[in-house]
Order: C-alpha cells, then sequence, then structure tokens
C-alpha cells in the first residue's frame, strides 16, 4: 500500500511537469524555437506571484488572475521585440539568445529577492486532503494540480485542432512562407504562441511555489525535467507530454521512497530509458486520418 | 487597356548577388488574363512572388490598384487582394482539405467565393474535405491550392505552374474551370510551361527570358517563330 502511495504522489507530481512541458512543446511545435529560459520563466512567474501576494495579500491562486495575464504579455513583446529576430534557417541564435535570457532572468531575481528560499503559502488548502480508504490519502492541492494540468493539456489540445488560432499555428509550422500568403502575419502568430507558452509557464510557476521551496537559481532544473518529459512523450504530441511528466513523476518518487538522494536521479534514468529504447518518444505525432 | 488593376515598373530582383529580373515592367487590366512564359529560370516565379510580396521589392515597383505595395509583405498584399497559387502546391501537410481552405479565407475578406462556393467548383474536395491534404491526388490537391486562393476573395489571382506534374486530362480539367474564376471579375496572371495552354485562356502574353520581357503582346498576334525567338533568343 505504501508504494501504492508513492507511485500515486509521484503521478500528481506528474501533472506540474506536464504543464513545464506543454508551455516548451508547443512553441517548439510553432517556431522550431528551444527555449532556454523556459525554466527561470517558471521562476519569473513564482516571483511575480510572491509580489502580488505581498502586496494585495491574496491567496496565491488568486493572484493568477494577475500572472497569468502578464506573463502572457511578456511573453507577447519578448517574442516580438527579441526571439523574432533570432528565428531563420539556424537554430543555434535562439539557442544563445535564450540561454543569456535565462542568465539575465537568475541574476535580475537574484538581485531584487536575494538568494532565500521562498515559498507561497495557499493556506489551509495545502494541508487538506482526501481519505481514499485502505490507508491512501491525496493532498486535496497535488490533486487540484494535476487536475489543472489535464485541463490545460486538454484546453491545448482543443485549441490547436479545433480552432482558428490552432489552425494559424498549425499551418504556420508547416510552412512559414505560404503562411504569410494566406494573410497570417508570422511575427504575430509566434508572439500568440509564446503569449500562449508563458500563460501556461505563469500557471505552473504558481503550482511550483505552493507545493515546494524556490529560489532564483531552480529554475534550469525545472527546464530539465520539462525537456525530458516532452521527449519522453513524443515531439508534437501534448497527450504524451503528460504521460512523459507523469513517468519522471512516478520514477522520481519511487527512487525517493527507495534512498532520498536518488530522487532526481532516479527521473533522469527513466527519461535515459526512453530515449534508448524509443528515441522518437512514447507517443510520436502521427497524421490524423 | 482598360482600367489598370496592376502596375509592374521596371521590377528588379536579387537572389543575393545573383539578379534575377531586370526592369521588368508589366500592366494587367482588371478582368483580363495574362500568361507569362519563358523558360526554366527566366525569372516568371520570381515575378510572381515579387507581386505576392513574398520578396521584397522597390515600393513604386508594384502598383496594385494604383497604391504602391512592392516592399508590404505579403500577408498586407493578400489582404489588399492579391492571392498566389505557388508552384509546387505547398498545401499545409498537416491540415485537412477544409483546414487547408478556410486558411485561405481566415482573413474574412468580403466577396463571391465561400467555403461552399468553392465546392461547387471543385465537388470532388467536399467529398475530401475531413482528408489531410497530402493524402489527396496531385490534381485534387492543386484544386485545394487554387480553393485555397480564391478563398480570400482575390482581386487578382496569381497562379504559378499549375499544370506541372499533372496528367494532361487533368490539366484540361482545371483549366475548364479558370472561366468560372475569371467570370467572378478576377484578373489572372498565369505562369505556364505549356506555351499552348497559356495562350487559349489568355488575352495578353509576356515572354521572359533571362529576367528581361523578351516579347509581349496580344495572344492571338503571337505565332510560334515569334515565340520562339523570344524563348530561345535566337
Amino acid at each position: 500500500m505504501e508504494w501504492l502511495n508513492t507511485i500515486l504522489q509521484g503521478i500528481l507530481l506528474g501533472g506540474l511537469y506536464a504543464m513545464f512541458a506543454a508551455g516548451l512543446a508547443l512553441i517548439f511545435g510553432v517556431m522550431r524555437l528551444v527555449n532556454i529560459a523556459h525554466g527561470d520563466l517558471i521562476v519569473l512567474a513564482a516571483y511575480i506571484a510572491l509580489m502580488a501576494v505581498e502586496a494585495l495579500g491574496v491567496n496565491p491562486l488568486v493572484a493568477l488572475i494577475i500572472v497569468v495575464p502578464l506573463m502572457a504579455a511578456i511573453g507577447y513583446v519578448l517574442q516580438r521585440g527579441i526571439l523574432n529576430r533570432t528565428l531563420g534557417e539556424d537554430l543555434l541564435p535562439p539557442l544563445l539568445v535564450t540561454f543569456g535570457l535565462s542568465v539575465i532572468i537568475q541574476n535580475a531575481l537574484l538581485e531584487l529577492f536575494t538568494a532565500d528560499s521562498r515559498k507561497l503559502n495557499a493556506g489551509n488548502i495545502e494541508i487538506a486532503s482526501i481519505h481514499l480508504g485502505g490507508g491512501l490519502a491525496v493532498g486535496t492541492l497535488p490533486l487540484i494540480q494535476f487536475a489543472l494540468a489535464i485541463l490545460v493539456i486538454a484546453a491545448l489540445q482543443w485549441l490547436f485542432y479545433r480552432t482558428a488560432l490552432g489552425r494559424a499555428f498549425r499551418a504556420t509550422s508547416d510552412d512559414q512562407s505560404v503562411a504569410q500568403l494566406m494573410g497570417l502575419n508570422n511575427a504575430h502568430v509566434f508572439a500568440l504562441a509564446m503569449a500562449l507558452s508563458l500563460a501556461v509557464v505563469a500557471l505552473a510557476g504558481v503550482l511550483l511555489a505552493v507545493r515546494a521551496n524556490f529560489d532564483p537559481s531552480i529554475g534550469p532544473a525545472r527546464l530539465i525535467f520539462g525537456f525530458e518529459a516532452v521527449i519522453i512523450g513524443g515531439l508534437g504530441s501534448m497527450w504524451g507530454t503528460l504521460a512523459g511528466g507523469i513517468i519522471i513523476g512516478v520514477a522520481q518518487a519511487i527512487g525517493a521512497k527507495l534512498d532520498p538522494g536518488w530522487n532526481l536521479l532516479a527521473g533522469h534514468l527513466a527519461f535515459l530509458l526512453v530515449l534508448a529504447l524509443k528515441p522518437e518518444g512514447l507517443f510520436p505525432k502521427v497524421d490524423r486520418q | 487597356m482598360p482600367e489598370r488593376l496592376l502596375e509592374v515598373r521596371a521590377l528588379d530582383a536579387h537572389y543575393g548577388d545573383f539578379q534575377a529580373l531586370f526592369g521588368v515592367s508589366m500592366a494587367v487590366a482588371a478582368g483580363a488574363v495574362v500568361a507569362v512564359i519563358g523558360a526554366n529560370g527566366a525569372g516568371k516565379s520570381t515575378l510572381l512572388r515579387c507581386i505576392a510580396g513574398a520578396m521584397p521589392s522597390r515600393s513604386d515597383a508594384v502598383l496594385f490598384d494604383g497604391v504602391p505595395v512592392g516592399d508590404q509583405p505579403a500577408h498586407a498584399v493578400v489582404a489588399r487582394g492579391i492571392a498566389l497559387v505557388p508552384e509546387g502546391r505547398r498545401l499545409f501537410p498537416s491540415l485537412t482539405v477544409e483546414e487547408n481552405l478556410r486558411i485561405g479565407g481566415q482573413l474574412g475578406r468580403p466577396g463571391p467565393w465561400s467555403l461552399d462556393r468553392v465546392y461547387e467548383l471543385f465537388p470532388i474536395l467536399k467529398e475530401r474535405r475531413e482528408q489531410p491534404a497530402p493524402s489527396l491526388s496531385g490534381g485534387q490537391q492543386q484544386m485545394v491550392a487554387l480553393g485555397r486562393a480564391l478563398m480570400s476573395n482575390p482581386r487578382l489571382l496569381l497562379c504559378d505552374e499549375i499544370s506541372l506534374g499533372l496528367a494532361p486530362i487533368v490539366v484540361r480539367d482545371i483549366y475548364a474551370r479558370l472561366p468560372a474564376i475569371v467570370g467572378e471579375g478576377i484578373s489572372l496572371i498565369i505562369v505556364e510551361q505549356d506555351i499552348v495552354q497559356a495562350l487559349r485562356v489568355a488575352s495578353h502574353v509576356y515572354c521572359l527570358q533571362e529576367g528581361r520581357v523578351a516579347l509581349e503582346g496580344e495572344a492571338r498576334a503571337m505565332t510560334r517563330e515569334k515565340i520562339a525567338a523570344a524563348y530561345f533568343g535566337v
């Protein structure tokens, strides 16, 4: 029963990783941009939420009303102001620029907030739990997080395949120059994709900050978890990223159960195992026939 | 010529150090069908790309309805009413037939063309609407490419080698639909390798040779000898 509990907690944690991954997968899918600053943007969202909570005295989950649109706006401006200029045949310029951005965000946060660990306090909901019987219990908050992750993935999937914006995303991803001929302004489409990605990042950042301590240096590790979830799931598959997140979450939970020092290692080993056995990921994109 | 819908004035175009067009000038009257012919590499596709805004040029090198559009990006040019059917069709492979058509119409320009009208013109596409674009035959894909361009309700339609890689019977079928398109008041520029086909539908012909206009005139007045001379520069 103890193991069942471990796996259950791992699955719930996986929802958070899936959210890290969804934003990454989205912009890679639309514009072939690998955003090295993704993890640091998650942490930035956490600090913006922290400021909102301290200034307004609201619950972090209520602060999402401010953080999500703000991060989306930052995403739009970032893409149109800087990242669009780096896109082209060569994959290297966006890598370098987002790497630089990662360094800038980390150091700016360090200057503003020091290296102290912080945490967002969501109140009583943090310690509430639901008993499933047989000694099994799940925290209400992790359950909400997991439900939100599924909601986010489902919403992105719906947006991609059922809306005009999603059609524009897919068309631009297929063929940028012809998309322009159809009247799509790529600069705008890309900026909307980045805005959407950072809206998901904002949600993930706040949930992360409610769940655990954070400080300015933890971004890159979140980026790695996100990347691993994307690769395990298979590029281009939104539901695959959820599976990827869950696999990493469960592996980490099992690792930690065996030995606290194995927590992160087990997640990476699970990733390497998938990479060795199915390099294209578990759910590679298939054409809808 | 009556009212000039499109005017190209001394257009130059470059790919890096290579100059593809040298001072090309042409005019297209409202409602006219103009053919651009020439050998491979003569600059026909480049000319269409410049008009459509896919390649930037001097602002006043392309005048559409009297407005200089040469330096405008493609998405702004299509909003003004110029649509390009690109060479090789270039459908969006991850979109269905209907999604491809809808992308063409997403600007919402008013006009006679709608999803229903395109399906009326090419009934087979309605049957295949839910299929991914790459699963269609070459001719059907060309119909999607044409329909996709029409969905933007253009005033000027640019067709780049719509017969390329298609069986002659399919080409004839597609060309048979062109009068229905022109009948809606659209002007057409057709780039073709198939000169006979081009001369049959066009009222006016331009022949490009190594980036320059080697010959132009009424389609009726064209003789085999004149065209051969302009084509090969002999």
